[in-house]
């Protein structure tokens, strides 16, 4: 995020596209009701009328996959309405002109033949947004998770440049990240194109700090993306995997696929709490601790790094993730010695001066959001402040393309995943609650009525989705909140596992795969 | 913002306007009983605690509805108030089960503590008692609606907060309650921000009862670890367990949490919870119902040994790119740094990756 949780209270406009927030993310929803409550007008683009539609001026029910379309459309109206900041276009970006050309096309009604959301509502979304100059931009997965994942998000980044809603205090674009500490992660450089800190492996100069640092030569070579690692199993090429609290064999998709690259390896490790589906493939598996049992930072997703201690000891001989990493690493020739976490971090920081300020002393409050540079840095709670990396930010002129697969007579639903408000991600911790379990531990699909109505399925009948990569017997949910022609599935239920059928075409720039789109036929099962 | 000069209990201090009498009084360091009023919850006036005399006002008036004024001069106690106070307190629990022995809110309680402050132990009103069922079927969030003060909080902060609007008032006099529709069963978001406002034990965590209370209680703060939110939580520990999940009004996120973050932890003491290394013994391939059939139990050292072993030889014969690692969104940033390093500078190879993708 490039503003604060805190700064959405101060937001004229937010609009959320392709991010289920009140159900995903639901305490920074509760933080969008109260800016609602003190006016602020919300809009919601999502092919689910997920529930934060109910708080919503407009909503935009669009096709899943054509988000480009929608957002083209919206800079054309802003366009044609004049819109757009000009202060900010001049100063601060550069190919504009050529840009504008390129949704000269996207006309409201070019856009509603594509996303099949009313051109009235497209024009109304475009003045909210274009109108404001404090407008705050969400999105998650409902973006990425594309085929054009990246593209989606430079058509984001063309409307928040278009409006210059960047920048400021309650004013920016945010991406809500899905996990815990998927923002740390990335950070502390699990990357494999990028050391800690996101600093290019490719660049000479970099590496050789980090070897100097670390005190040994580092590879040249460029590293697989864990989408990547899949395939390169399949061809034999990569023949061992270590696994730290991770399980592709449900997360990944086109699970057949997966879990068959998986048992192709010669060697599996997975470190994880419990006997998750991967670990079931592993050759040895390492029991760890949990969250409530060890020290360290999270850092979430407005960038702030918060203190996580230890609470309670961990089952039988489980040890923590450091010890075991320091352990297998110091028999492989490579002794790492880590008095506690902190040192860890303290490291962490020396190499990637954006944390350097952050000590654990300094994290017993609030936490720190990084860039915080020095011990006496406050740290920052929104980016951009003082302009871009970049001189100038570029438009990317982008258009719009179908999804990978499209629907055909043979698979005429488009199926999307996501998650519900009670489970988690693959349910390996709260499938294990008992109440949660009791009250949704059961897979399902929802159905739109007029679909249900044509293929005779009742509502809690069982019924067979079918796509090109395998199939699975679930529950059917006749709701409106999925349009005609769609289906969604959520990802939690290994039983009845979404990631099954679900499509593994990957977005060519950063390997995402495409979970939100795929074709599927629907029959009752029996 | 302009600013009024009030005196409160002889003490004279400047607040902003449109602040409470309730407020201007915490912020001049005076403390006022309260049962109803909650600081982020628009103020109700409900229970007529926190009422105080202003001059000029013939009758006692409520602070938390009452915007400051000019030159207000507010008393906040005196006998007569102090009198009009434990009346109301002792009307309020001339109908309350007189169960904190075996109450899960026992010494974390509003009316227990107002109670105890205001020396209630005989009930001059005692009598008709409200007898309700404890029949809500939901898995999460016990409603002793006995113990309910009709205090109105749970019912604000579902609309105002979570904007979900699950329960309100119904009936009216002494037949009041709050429920769902229909008085059905709860069925919402079961964010149980209703459970973390109520004063009472009216409202608790089914997967609290009998877990222990405030005796031997630990309380750690920390962070959840479910969405990338990174709610500020509290874990309530008792003899290695954690108990209950809450968390503090002055967090970043004012404490508000949803339902996995409040009632999904007792995956931490699963019995499911892998507890010591184990090495495969069945073949390649195979699996079974009980996946912990095709694993044999090993020391660390038999665990360590095999795998570095097992690297060193996949190394040398296919190189260090024949090798990769999938960190973890869901560990820490020490773990992940660690884990990348060991990768990149032990094994060798940029074949790390984590799941931001998925």
């Amino acid at each position: 995020m490039t503003n604060s949780i805190k700064e959405i209270e101060g937001m004229e406009v937010i609009f959320i596209i392709g991010s289920n927030t009140k159900e995903t993310h639901p305490v920074i929803a509760n933080r969008m009701i109260k800016a609602y409550r003190k006016g602020a007008k919300i809009i919601v683009a999502d092919p689910r009328k997920v529930p934060m539609v109910r708080f919503s001026e407009v909503f935009m029910k669009l096709k899943p996959g054509t988000d480009i379309a929608l957002l083209n459309g919206m800079a054309h109206v802003i366009l044609k309405e004049g819109l757009h900041n000009k202060e900010f276009i001049e100063a601060k970006t550069e190919n504009f002109d050529e840009w504008k050309e390129s949704v000269e096309e996207y006309t409201p009604d070019y856009v509603e033949r594509i996303t099949g959301v009313n051109k009235d509502e497209i024009i109304k979304a475009a003045r909210l947004y274009g109108g404001s100059r404090k407008a705050g931009l969400f999105y998650t997965m409902g973006i990425t998770q594309h085929t054009c994942g990246t593209e989606n998000v430079r058509a984001i980044a063309n409307l928040v440049m278009l409006t210059g809603n960047i920048g400021r205090e309650s004013t920016g674009v945010n991406p809500l990240r899905g996990q815990n500490n998927v923002q740390g992660a990335s950070d502390a450089g699990c990357l494999p194109n990028v050391y800690p800190g996101y600093q290019n492996t490719e660049d000479a100069e970099v590496r050789s700090k980090f070897e100097k640092a670390w005190g040994t030569a580092l590879s040249q070579k460029k590293g697989l993306k864990a989408t990547e690692m899949i395939p390169a199993a399949l061809e034999g090429k990569l023949k061992a995997l270590y696994i730290m609290g991770e399980n592709p064999a449900v997360t990944d998709p086109n699970t057949h696929h997966t879990v068959k690259a998986l048992k192709s390896l010669d060697f599996l490790v997975v470190q994880d709490i419990f006997m998750t589906e991967t670990a079931e493939l592993a050759d040895v598996v390492l029991p760890s601790a949990c969250f409530a049992e060890k020290d360290g930072t999270f850092s979430n997703t407005e960038r702030r790094v918060q203190r996580v201690k230890k609470a309670v000891n961990s089952p039988g001989e489980a040890k923590d993730d450091l010890s075991i990493i320091m352990e297998i690493s110091k028999r492989l020739g490579y002794p790492m010695t880590y008095g506690s976490p902190e040192d860890v971090l303290t490291e962490f920081g020396q190499l990637w001066p954006t944390i350097g300020g952050i000590t654990y002393q300094r994290l017993n409050k609030e936490g720190i959001q990084w860039p915080c540079l020095t011990k006496d840095h406050p740290g920052t709670p929104y980016l951009y402040k003082d302009g871009f990396k970049k001189p100038k930010i570029h438009f990317h002129a982008i258009s719009y393309a179908p999804p990978a697969e499209i629907t055909d007579s043979e698979y005429p639903f488009i199926l999307t995943t996501g998650r519900n408000l009670f489970q988690y991600h693959a349910g390996s911790m709260t499938r294990r609650v008992k109440p949660i379990e009791t009250h949704a531990g059961e897979p399902y699909v929802e159905i739109n009525p007029e679909d249900g109505k044509i293929l005779n399925i009742k509502d809690g009948q069982m019924v067979t989705v079918t796509s090109r990569r395998g199939k699975i017997n679930i529950k059917a949910r006749i709701t409106n909140s999925v349009s005609k022609g769609t289906i969604f599935i959520p990802m939690h239920y290994s039983e009845a596992a979404a990631n099954i059928i679900t499509n593994d075409a990957l977005d060519a720039h950063v390997k995402i795969p495409e979970y939100k789109v795929c074709a599927v036929n629907i029959k009752k099962a029996g | 913002m302009k600013k009024l000069k009030i005196t409160i209990d002889g003490k004279t201090i400047e607040v902003p306007e449109n602040t409470t009498v309730l407020d201007a009084a915490k912020m001049a360091d005076i403390a006022i009983p309260t049962l109803c009023h909650h600081p982020k919850l628009t103020p109700f006036g409900g229970c007529r605690l926190c009422i105080v005399e202003i001059k000029g006002i013939p009758r006692p008036v409520t602070s938390c509805t009452t915007p400051v004024s000019e030159g207000m001069e507010v008393t906040t106690s005196n006998p007569q108030i102090e009198d009009l106070r434990k009346t109301v307190l002792e009307l309020i629990l001339s109908d309350h089960p007189n169960d904190c022995m075996v109450c899960e809110k026992a010494g974390d309680c509003t009316l227990q503590e107002l109670a105890y402050f205001y020396g209630i132990r005989e009930n001059r009103f005692a009598g008709e008692r409200r007898i309700y069922e404890k029949k809500d079927g939901n898995p999460f969030i016990e409603r002793d609606m006995e113990k309910c003060i009709l205090c109105g909080r749970c019912v604000k902060v579902c609309d105002e907060v979570q904007g979900v609007g699950a329960i309100d008032f119904t009936y009216r006099g002494f037949k009041s309650k709050i429920c769902p529709p229909y008085e059905k069963d709860l069925d919402c978001e079961f964010c149980g921000q209703c459970v973390a406002v109520c004063p009472t034990g009216a409202l608790t965590g089914k997967q609290w009862t009998m877990k222990g209370r405030q005796m031997g209680v630990k309380e750690v703060d920390t962070v959840c670890s479910y969405c990338g939110t990174g709610c500020n939580i509290t874990l309530h520990v008792k003899d290695n367990t954690v108990v209950r999940v809450t968390s503090k009004e002055d967090t970043w996120h004012e404490g508000w949490l949803c339902i996995k973050g409040r009632f999904g932890y007792t995956f931490i003491n699963s019995p499911d919870r892998l507890k010591r290394p184990l090495i495969r013994t069945a073949p390649e391939g195979q699996s079974s119902p009980d996946p912990l059939s095709l694993f044999k139990e090993a020391s660390w050292n038999e665990a360590f040994d095999l795998i570095a072993s097992k690297l060193s030889g996949i190394k040398s014969k296919h190189g260090a790119d024949a090798i990769g690692g999938l960190s973890s969104a869901r560990c820490t940033n020490e773990e992940n740094y660690i884990f990348q390093k060991f990768i990149r500078a032990a094994v060798g190879t940029n074949n790390v990756d984590h799941c931001a993708r998925l």
